[in-house]
C-alpha cells in the first residue's frame, strides 16, 4: 500500500516524486514506457524560459516564474548541466517591433525582472551572427537552457535513493477507488495507494477521465527539431526565438548544454499521442524558418532530427488541482511550454496541494543531492588519472564522438531507476548521440547492456517494447 | 611523458603498412594506437573476398589482408596498444590516449600518422521524415553484427545506397536467410563496382532501383515499412511516385566520412571536397612532421591504394624524422579542371627529385573522354579513357623532368576532356 | 534463345548478348573485348562463385569465424553449400588457413578460416 502513486515519469512526475520524497511518505513512480523521459521531455526546447510569454495570471505564468527561480539551485542540487545564457526575442518588422513592447509589458507584468529592449545595433554587437534582417529584439537575462532528459533522470534517481519505487512498462488501464483506497492498474499489475497524481503529460486527460473528468481535451501539438553539428554550437550564445504566434512561441535557434545547436520546434496539431513521425513539410519549415534567424544555421550540418508531442490543453492553461470528482486525485495537466521551466515549482506546488489533505511529515533521511557522475569528457588528466586507477572501464572509450567510457554506461545501467536499453544509455551517458549516431558504439552498447542485465544480446531493445534491434543467432 | 620517433593512429590497413613503411627506412622507435580490440581496422568485419587483387596480385578476404600486414608488425616487432583510444594530438606532436591498462597516455612524437580511417553516413544526416524506430542502421553496423557478432539484425530488408558495403550486404543477408527486397539508389547510377552489382544483386535477383530514395521510416516498435519515391534530376522526390514498402530492416549505404575530429583539433587545413587534410606528394599535412593516409584524408574504393599510399606517408614520416626533407620545398597547388572533383594530394613540390602520381575523381560518368594534364600551359599528357566513374578513382603521373621546369606561378591541371 | 548479362572482367561493364542454341553458346555480342566474350562463354557453361561466409566457433573471443571457399563453387549450389556450413561448429582457436570443411559438396574446394578466432 503507497501513500502517493505518481502517474507518468517524465519531467514533471520525475519532479514531483523527488519532492514528496522530501515527505515520509510511500511512494510509486508509474510509467507506461521502458524508461523515464519517454514523453514530452526527451523531445523539446530545453529551454528555461523567463516568463514573459505567458498571460498574466495564468497558472503558466506563476509557474514559469517560481519555476525559473528554482531551476539553477535544483540543476546545482541534482548536477544537471544548466546554463542562463539569456534569450532574445528577434523582431523582422516594425509590426514586431510592436509585438516585443507588448512582451516587454507583460513580463513586467508577470514580475520577470532583467528584461531590455535592443535596437538593431545592440543585437549585433551582442549576436553578430544573427540575420541582418532582424530590427531589433527583446532581451531576457533570465532565461537559460537545461537538458530537459537529464533532468528527469537526476530527478528519479534522486528520488528512488531517497526510497520512491519507480515501476517501468507500467500502462495504467484504469484506477478503481475504494474504501479510501485507490487501485491503480495495467493490463497485467496493480497497486494501491491512498493519493494518486496525474503527471501523465499527453494522456493526462485520459487518466483524468478514468475518474469521470469531461473537461479536459489534450490535442498532443507536434513540434520537429533538428541538432546541429558541435561545429555550429557556438554560432549563437543565446537563445534566439521570433515573435510568438497562436501556435507556440516559433521557431528557435538555441546552443544546448552539450554543445550542439538545436533548431525548432514546428507546432502541427496532431491526432494520434503517440504519432512522433518527423514530416518533410515540418522539417522543411523548420529548416527555412531557423536561417531567417540564423543564416548559418544549415542543415547539412544535421546530426540527428526528432519530433515530440506536446500536451496541449483546449483551455490553453496549466491544471494543477485535485479532481472535482475525487480530491484525493490531484491532476497536473496540459502541461505543455513552459512545463519543463516550471517543473521545479509545479513539484512544490503539488506537495501544497497534498499537505492541504495529508499531515507531511519530514523524511529526515532526505538527501537532496545527487552525487556527480563521471564524466570522461569534462574530467581533468588528474580525474581521468584516478577514476580509471579505481575503474578501468573509465579508460575504455566506447563512444568515439562524445568520448564517453565503459565505465560510464556500466554506472548508467546500475544507476537507481537506471538504463536498461540503447536509447536510455545513451541519454543518460550520450553514448550514440555524436555525430556517427551510435554507428561505431551501438553495437557495443547493446553488448555492454546483455551483459550487465544478463540477458541475450538478441533481448536487448531500443526502447523497450518491441522495438528489437537483433533477431536470432545466425547460425 | 613518454616519447617515440613515431606515433601511428590507427591500426587498419593504412596505419600497419604506414609503419612497417617507416621501420623499412630505418625508424625503430613506432608505436601503433589501434582503438578496436585488434589490429586490422574495418577490414575484420569485411569477410567477403577481392581485397588484394592490385597489390598481392590474388583475391584475399578483408582478414586475410589485414592478417598478411599484422604478421608482418608482428615479425617487425612494431610496437602497437590495441583497445586504445587517441583522444588528442596537439600542434607539438603529445598524443594523448587512454586505455583500460595504461590508463592516460601521453606520448611525444618526433612524427605522426594520422590513420584513423572513416565512418559512415547515419540516418540524421539524410533529412528522411518518419519514425525512429528500432531496425535503421548503417550497412558497416550491420556488417558488425553478422560477421563478428553472429546475430541477424534483420530479415525482410531495403537497403538505400547502393555503394560496395550496401551492395556486399545484401548477399551476405542473402546468404544467411534474409529477404533483401531491393536497393535505392538516389543517383541515376550505382556507386558500386560493377561486379558487385552483378555478383550481390543480379545472382540473387534483388532488384536495383535507380533514381529512388527513401522519404519516410513507419513503425513504432521495430521498423515496419518504409516509404520510396522517385526522384527527379534534381534530386527531389517527385511526388505521385511514392510507394510503401514493408520491412523491417533499412540498411544505409549512403556514403562515408573521414573521421577528422583531432585532424581538425590540431588546427590542420582541409579540403573541403575529401573532408580529410590538405596534403603534399608525401602525405604531410600543412602541419610539418604530420601525415595523413588512408581513408581518414580521402575515401578509397580499393584497400590495395590504401597501402600503397601509406606507404608514401611512411617514408613521407621516415625521412621527416631522419632529417632528410628536401631542404628548398617549392609548393603548387593543383588544379581540378574540369570533370575533377578533387585531387590527392593538393600541393606538390615542384623541387621533388621524384615523378609525383596525383589520384583524383571525376564527378560524374564519362564515356570515351580524355584524362588532360597541362602543366605552365603545356599539355603534358593526354589519356584515352573508355570509361570515367566517379566510384573508381583514377590516377596520372606528373613526371619529374616537368616538374623540374616549373616555377610556383605556374599551373598544373588535371581535367576530363569529353 | 538470347540472354542478356552483364560482363564484370572490368569496371566497364558491358552489356552482352548471348545468343543460345540449347546449352551451345552460338554468339556473343556487346563486348568490347576478347575477356567479355570468354566471360559469357564461363557464365553459360559454368558459372562459379567464391562462398565467403561465417562458421559457428565455440570459445573464441568473436562467437564466429570468417570462412571462404578455396576455388569457386557452382553458383547453383551457393545454399546447399550454406545449408552445411551453417551446421557446422568448431572449437577455438582456430587459425587463417585452417580446413574447417574439407571438399564440401564434393566440389573440390575446402571451407577454410579467413581469420584468427
Amino acid at each position: 500500500m503507497f501513500d502517493v502513486v505518481i502517474i507518468g515519469a517524465g519531467v514533471v512526475g520525475c519532479m514531483i516524486a523527488r519532492e514528496l520524497s522530501k515527505y515520509k511518505l510511500k511512494i510509486a513512480l508509474l510509467e507506461r514506457a521502458n524508461d523515464v523521459a519517454m514523453g514530452a521531455t526527451k523531445a523539446n526546447s530545453g529551454i528555461v524560459h523567463a516568463g514573459f510569454d505567458a498571460k498574466p495570471n495564468t497558472l503558466k505564468a506563476r509557474m514559469n516564474i517560481r519555476g525559473n527561480v528554482l531551476m539553477e539551485d535544483v540543476c546545482k542540487q541534482l548536477n544537471v548541466p544548466y546554463r542562463k545564457n539569456g534569450s532574445l526575442v528577434l523582431a523582422f518588422s516594425e509590426e514586431e517591433i510592436e509585438t516585443l513592447k507588448e512582451l516587454f509589458e507583460r513580463g513586467k507584468q508577470n514580475g520577470v525582472e532583467g528584461l531590455s529592449l535592443l535596437d538593431k545595433a545592440e543585437l549585433k554587437a551582442l549576436e553578430p551572427n544573427i540575420s541582418d534582417e532582424a530590427m531589433g529584439a527583446l532581451r531576457a537575462e533570465t532565461a537559460g537552457i537545461v537538458c530537459p532528459y537529464s533532468l528527469a533522470i537526476a530527478a528519479v534517481e534522486n528520488a528512488v535513493t531517497n526510497g520512491v519505487e519507480f515501476k517501468r512498462n507500467f500502462e495504467v488501464t484504469d484506477v478503481a477507488f475504494q474504501d479510501d483506497v485507490f487501485t491503480v492498474s495495467s493490463d497485467n499489475d496493480s497497486v494501491e495507494c491512498r493519493f494518486v497524481i496525474n503527471a501523465a503529460g499527453c494522456f493526462s486527460d485520459k487518466i483524468a477521465a478514468l475518474m469521470g473528468e469531461e473537461d479536459f481535451h489534450i490535442v498532443p501539438r507536434r513540434g520537429e527539431y533538428y541538432i546541429l553539428d558541435k561545429s555550429l554550437g557556438s554560432l549563437v550564445d543565446h537563445i534566439i526565438f521570433q515573435c510568438p504566434t497562436k501556435m507556440g512561441k516559433g521557431i528557435l535557434v538555441s546552443p544546448t548544454v552539450h554543445g550542439n545547436l538545436l533548431i525548432g520546434p514546428s507546432a502541427d496539431d496532431v491526432e494520434d499521442n503517440d504519432d512522433l513521425a518527423t514530416t518533410a513539410q515540418g522539417l522543411f519549415d523548420v529548416r527555412s524558418l531557423a536561417l531567417k534567424s540564423v543564416p548559418d544555421a544549415v542543415t547539412r550540418f544535421a546530426i540527428t532530427s526528432f519530433s515530440g508531442n506536446r500536451a496541449h490543453d483546449l483551455k490553453n492553461d496549466f491544471t494543477i488541482a485535485p479532481s472535482k470528482y475525487n480530491t484525493h486525485f490531484i491532476n497536473v495537466e496540459g502541461i505543455e511550454s513552459p512545463g519543463l521551466t516550471g517543473s521545479p515549482a509545479i513539484a512544490e506546488y503539488v506537495a501544497e496541494i497534498l499537505s492541504s489533505m495529508a499531515d507531511l511529515q519530514q523524511n529526515e533521511s532526505f538527501v537532496g543531492t545527487r552525487e556527480k557522475p563521471f564524466r570522461y569528457h569534462t574530467a581533468t588528466d588528474e580525474e581521468k588519472a584516478a577514476a580509471i586507477a579505481q575503474n578501468p572501464l573509465y579508460g575504455r572509450i566506447i563512444c568515439r564522438c562524445e568520448s564517453i567510457t565503459e565505465g560510464e554506461i556500466v554506472d548508467a545501467i546500475h544507476a537507481p531507476a537506471g538504463a536498461m536499453d540503447v536509447d536510455g544509455v545513451k541519454r543518460r551517458t550520450r553514448a550514440g548521440m555524436g555525430r556517427c549516431q551510435g554507428g561505431f558504439c551501438g553495437s557495443k552498447v547493446v553488448e555492454i547492456l546483455a551483459r550487465e542485465l544478463q540477458v541475450e544480446p538478441n533481448m536487448i531493445t531500443k526502447y523497450g517494447k518491441d522495438s528489437v534491434l537483433l533477431y536470432e543467432r545466425t547460425k | 611523458m613518454l616519447n617515440y620517433d613515431l606515433v601511428v593512429i590507427g591500426g587498419g590497413p593504412a596505419g600497419m603498412a604506414a609503419a612497417l613503411r617507416a621501420r623499412d627506412f630505418g625508424i625503430r622507435d613506432i608505436i601503433i594506437l589501434e582503438r578496436a580490440e585488434t589490429l586490422g581496422g574495418i577490414l575484420e568485419q569485411c569477410i567477403h573476398t577481392g581485397f588484394g587483387l592490385h597489390y598481392f596480385g590474388e583475391e584475399l578476404s578483408g582478414p586475410e589482408y589485414a592478417a598478411r600486414f599484422i604478421e608482418l608488425v608482428e615479425d617487425q616487432k612494431i610496437e602497437y596498444k590495441v583497445d586504445t583510444m587517441v583522444t588528442d594530438v596537439t600542434e607539438d606532436k603529445v598524443v594523448t590516449a587512454v586505455n583500460k591498462t595504461d590508463g592516460l597516455l601521453k606520448i611525444q612524437a618526433k612524427a605522426v600518422i594520422l590513420a584513423m580511417g572513416c565512418r559512415e553516413r547515419p540516418r540524421g544526416a539524410l533529412s528522411i521524415a518518419g519514425t525512429r524506430p528500432s531496425g535503421i542502421m548503417t550497412a558497416g553496423t550491420a556488417q558488425k553484427y553478422v560477421n563478428l557478432d553472429g546475430y541477424m539484425p534483420g530479415k525482410e530488408i531495403v537497403i538505400l545506397g547502393s555503394g560496395d558495403i550496401g551492395l556486399i550486404m545484401a548477399r551476405r543477408m542473402t546468404l544467411e536467410g534474409a529477404h533483401v527486397k531491393m536497393v535505392c539508389e538516389l543517383m541515376p547510377y550505382s556507386g558500386g563496382l560493377t561486379r558487385n552489382i552483378v555478383q550481390c544483386l543480379d545472382d540473387f535477383g534483388i532488384p536495383l532501383h535507380l533514381s529512388t530514395t527513401v522519404i519516410a521510416t513507419h513503425g513504432n516498435g521495430r521498423l515496419e515499412g518504409v516509404t520510396i519515391a522517385k526522384v527527379d534530376d534534381k534530386l527531389n522526390p517527385i511526388p505521385g511516385t511514392e510507394e510503401y514498402v514493408a520491412c523491417d530492416t533499412l540498411m544505409l549505404s549512403v556514403g562515408l566520412i573521414p573521421e577528422n575530429e583531432l585532424t581538425k583539433n590540431i588546427g590542420i587545413g582541409m579540403d573541403r571536397i575529401t573532408n580529410g587534410a590538405v596534403v603534399n606528394e608525401m602525405r604531410e599535412t600543412d602541419h610539418e612532421g604530420i601525415f595523413a593516409c588512408g581513408n581518414v584524408l580521402h575515401v578509397h574504393d580499393l584497400v590495395d591504394y590504401v597501402t600503397l599510399e601509406a606507404q608514401i606517408a611512411g617514408e613521407g614520416a621516415a625521412r621527416y624524422i631522419l632529417g632528410q626533407k628536401a631542404a628548398a620545398a617549392e609548393y603548387l597547388t593543383l588544379t581540378a579542371g574540369n570533370g575533377v572533383r578533387y585531387t590527392v594530394p593538393q600541393r606538390v613540390n615542384i623541387r621533388s627529385e621524384e615523378s609525383v602520381k596525383v589520384y583524383f575523381r571525376v564527378g560524374r560518368i564519362y564515356k570515351n573522354a580524355k584524362v588532360v594534364l597541362t602543366c605552365a600551359g603545356k599539355v603534358v599528357s593526354s589519356k584515352k579513357k573508355v570509361k570515367l566513374a566517379p566510384g573508381e578513382m583514377e590516377n596520372v603521373i606528373i613526371p619529374n623532368e616537368v616538374l623540374a621546369t616549373l616555377t610556383v606561378n605556374d599551373e598544373i591541371k588535371i581535367e576530363v576532356e569529353e | 534463345m538470347t540472354k542478356t548479362m552483364t560482363c564484370v572482367a572490368c569496371p566497364l561493364g558491358c552489356q552482352l548478348s548471348v545468343t543460345l542454341d540449347g546449352d551451345t553458346v552460338v554468339s556473343v555480342t556487346g563486348n568490347t573485348c576478347k575477356r567479355g566474350d570468354a566471360y559469357a562463354r564461363t557464365e553459360i557453361s559454368n558459372p562459379v562463385r567464391s562462398l565467403t561466409t561465417t562458421v559457428r566457433c565455440e570459445g573464441g573471443l568473436h562467437p564466429v569465424v570468417p570462412v571462404k571457399t578455396t576455388l569457386p563453387i557452382p553458383k547453383d549450389r551457393m545454399f546447399e553449400c550454406m545449408k552445411l556450413i551453417n551446421e557446422t561448429v568448431v572449437q577455438a582457436p582456430v587459425e587463417v588457413g585452417q580446413v574447417l570443411i574439407h571438399n564440401i559438396l564434393g566440389t573440390d574446394a575446402h571451407v577454410i578460416a579467413t581469420n584468427n578466432n
